[in-house]
């Protein structure tokens, strides 16, 4: 295998040193023996487990449910590399929004010739038919989960960008809960951001662009497929922690292009829903017919500016692997700056250039189906068989414009507790970031999915990796958790559980 | 609220109360079979199956009637639409469709229940069948504690309001069952092996104490009968299932801000049983009786589902 050694987050690239603002974590993992961290992992993995935190993978019957693993061990972030990748997301993300803006609108970036108008205007993710609206507030991406993988100190990178329906917010919420009640020491030792104000803000978003002259108290739902789909769980957290409606298609109609929910007291009008269905399967007046999912008319309602849809329908231009690759070009098309998070380096198998060189190397690169995700359609050059290069060179020269190749990133790795002990793995760090009327707001905080099987780059939880509470450290008093509660020199014994 | 999340807080409630009911019913019945110096064998299970409705699905099965296949088949028979497996994964279907209706440990309690009958495959001696049962039961009351601790809203009247339907069908099936079953020929009414049935019924409904207090005297058929049709301050009889029934409408009424057709009926209800005398119900006969309750109360569950749009 020829992946370099790579940077670790705690132990940076020395090796046995953690690095210096890290040297409590080191101590702890020094004196906290892998049995206790056992018991603790396994303990937080049955609080899940009893909680119903599940993950259903498809086409895996047997396993309809499973749990995501946890792994105990944090990864942190200091204060100063979490304000420049702040400051790097909101930069992306108010450029993905204005991006959005522009194509649906005058499409200023087309007519500059900053990318090849027909890789717009063709994509499947395009929506044509929304032309010249705008979303209620000129917010398309509401909600954005930006993928980032680090290969050095000062070195981190967008991977992808996710503008339709992101998960895996709750992981990062209930990652932390069981982060605090398990190694409460911790946070002792550092001054951690809390993360639990998400769902506050989340709310906050969704109110912020509902609908004008619809009051003070607009109503907000969040819909879903149903408790079959794979991220169900999540759905219903984050309705019941903000305090709306977990609602399924059948539960609402469209009556004069006005959304309505049935409830026992009669109809109650809908202002604002955050979806969790794709475009595909929202409104089968519009997109697939053949569904069942969705519901009829409310693409008529949103295009009559009566609701507001969470992320907006046509967002999935902002993440398609073929935009990606431009994503340099459209920052600081918007901006005016340089792209303060780079891009990996990317090959456009659609350019002939691109498409030799990665005909030419695949045993280094990672290849991508354009419009793939969960790990689906991947090729990992290194790690791949002989028979697997061979399909993916056919399946390449056939269809090259679906294919994107970027080189073997030696992703950061951080410490994770193992069956042989604590070993370092490989990690990538996807933080969520909300746009509303009033602006881009990020939470301190984030997924990190790790990939745990030894060597491995592929963290998807569809392919097996586990997750980790994403510390991130901050000096400031308002960023702080409150003081805990309890007696005076009460130490250890008796404190909160 | 939604009226899919309303029906599935109901069926919730009914899920969960059935299994319960059933795990009782089959504690009483070893315990009534095991009295060894005068077995009950067969009839016993017999009458087990009769009160639940599942006697023509056991039969089906083909297996032998004995005390360890008729525990099996209302514990986990999967083809068995009553079994507790059944009821418990009903109540958790439901339940994961309504999660933001239901607070972390209500949720909780039913996912534990599941989980903890998921991997059972094989109920062994009765001595461990128990055991099982037991655990079933432990779960169920922590359901009910998880449920007192719910804010006070409609997802709490749902849920009671199915409970409560779901304990007026239970208690007249068992009465209506166990009164009717056949004496041993030679055996006098009121005679021991009388007697162990009554006690059965009494344990069924965990109503043995409040027996005595409620009589100072002993186990007498009619008295019985009495206490789980008419006695309203027994939470399982005929009168305090209905009383409840009303309540939560009343409750769910007043949110709303308005009543309808199920209020009315369940208003009629409860007059009926304030108005009614043991005496009155033996002389027209007491199985005629419980099954015009069941009629009215699958009525009264059909209007229920039609007043809040179940759909």
């Amino acid at each position: 295998m020829s992946v370099p050694t790579a940077f670790d987050e705690i132990f940076g690239n020395s090796g046995d040193q953690p690095r210096a603002e890290f040297a409590a974590l080191g101590a702890w993992l020094e004196e906290t023996p892998d049995s206790e961290l056992d018991r603790r992992q396994q303990a937080a993995e049955a609080a899940f487990r009893q909680l119903g935190i599940t993950f259903a993978v498809y086409g895996n019957d047997d396993s309809a449910e499973r749990i995501i693993p946890f792994d105990i061990v944090p990864r942190i972030f200091t204060a100063t590399e979490w304000s420049r990748l702040k400051e790097g997301l909101v930069q992306r993300v108010e450029a993905i929004n204005a991006f959005l803006a522009d194509i649906y609108g005058e499409r200023k970036i087309l007519a500059d010739g900053v990318l090849p108008q027909e890789l717009v205007l063709a994509n499947p993710q395009f929506r044509g038919f929304l032309s010249g609206q705008k979303p209620p507030h000129g917010v398309f991406a509401h909600i954005c989960g930006i993928d980032l993988v680090r290969t050095g100190a000062d070195e981190f990178w967008v991977l992808e960008d996710n503008a339709r329906t992101p998960s895996g917010v709750s992981y990062m919420l209930e990652n932390r809960e069981a982060m605090l009640r398990l190694c409460p020491e911790l946070f002792h030792r550092f001054n951690v951001c809390p993360v639990d104000r998400y769902p506050d803000q989340l709310r906050d978003t969704l109110r912020s662009v509902a609908p004008r002259g619809r009051g003070s108290e607009p109503v907000c739902v969040l819909l879903t497929p149903g408790h079959f789909n794979s991220a169900f769980y999540e759905h219903s957290f984050l309705a019941d922690s903000m305090g709306v409606e977990l609602v399924e298609p059948a539960d609402l109609e469209v009556d004069d292009d006005i959304v309505w929910m049935r409830t026992i007291d009669g109809r109650v009008r809908v202002d604002v829903i955050y979806r969790r269905i794709d475009d595909d399967y929202i409104d089968p007046l519009v997109f697939r017919p053949d569904s069942l999912l969705g519901v009829p008319g409310l693409i008529a309602a949103y295009l009559a500016g009566n609701v507001a849809l969470v992320n907006a329908p046509g967002t999935g231009i902002a993440d398609d692997k073929a935009i990606y690759s431009y994503m340099p070009e459209i920052v600081k098309y918007y901006s005016g700056g340089e792209a303060k998070l780079p891009n990996v380096e990317t090959y456009r198998c659609r350019e002939p250039g691109a498409l030799q060189y990665t005909l030419d190397n695949l045993e280094k690169l990672v290849v991508k189906l354009v419009d793939g995700s969960g790990g689906y359609g991947m090729l990992v050059g290194p790690t791949a068989t002989r028979a697997q290069i061979e399909d993916f060179r056919a399946a390449l020269k056939a269809e090259p414009h679906r294919y994107i190749a970027q080189p073997t990133l030696a992703l950061s790795t951080v410490p994770t507790l193992t069956e042989k002990g604590i070993a370092p793995r490989h990690v990538d760090f996807r933080p969520f970031v909300l746009t509303g009327s009033d602006g881009v707001h990020i939470v301190p905080g984030g997924l990190t999915r790790v990939a745990l099987k030894e060597g491995s780059l592929v963290v998807n939880s569809s392919q097996g990796g586990g997750t980790k509470d994403s510390l991130i450290l901050s000096d400031t008093p308002e960023c702080l958790l409150p003081p805990r509660g309890g007696q005076s020199q009460s130490q250890g014994q008796g404190g909160q559980g | 609220m939604l009226s899919r999340t309303a029906a599935s807080l109901y069926w919730i409630g009914r899920y969960v109360e059935r299994a319960e009911f059933t795990a009782r019913l089959i504690e009483a019945t070893v315990r009534l079979d095991a009295l060894s110096a005068r077995p009950a064998g067969a009839t016993a299970w017999e009458s087990a199956l009769l009160v639940v409705a599942a006697d023509q699905g056991f039969a089906a099965t083909g297996v032998e009637l004995n005390p360890r296949n008729v525990s099996a088949y209302l514990t986990l028979a999967v083809n068995n639409p009553s079994s507790i497996r059944s009821c418990l994964d009903a109540a958790r279907w439901n339940a994961k469709s309504v999660r933001t209706a239901l607070t972390r440990d209500a949720w909780e309690t039913i996912n534990r229940a599941w989980l903890g009958l998921r991997n059972v495959t094989d109920m062994g001696d009765l001595r461990s069948a128990l055991a099982v049962i037991e655990k079933i039961r432990a779960e169920t009351r922590g359901f009910e504690g998880a449920l007192h601790r719910m804010l006070r809203n409609e997802a709490y009247a749902f849920l009671g309001l199915g409970a409560a339907m779901e304990r007026a069908d239970n208690t007249a099936r068992l009465i209506d069952v166990k009164y009717h079953l056949l004496l041993p020929e030679g055996e006098q009414v009121g005679g021991v092996i009388d007697r162990d049935q009554w006690t059965t019924i009494l344990h069924t409904v965990s109503a043995n104490t409040a027996y005595r207090w409620l009589y100072h005297d002993e186990l007498k058929p009619w008295l019985v009968t009495d206490m789980l049709i008419l006695k309203s301050e027994l939470p399982r009889s005929l009168a305090g299932s209905a009383d409840e029934v009303l309540g939560h409408l009343a409750f769910i009424g007043r949110r709303l801000g308005r009543q309808g057709e199920a209020d009315r009926l369940a208003r009629q209800r409860q007059a009926m049983l304030a108005r009614t005398s043991i005496d009155s119900v033996f002389q027209q006969g007491l199985h005629e009786y419980l099954e015009a309750f069941l009629v009215e109360n699958a009525r009264l569950d059909r209007t229920i589902a039609a007043q809040f749009r179940f759909g």
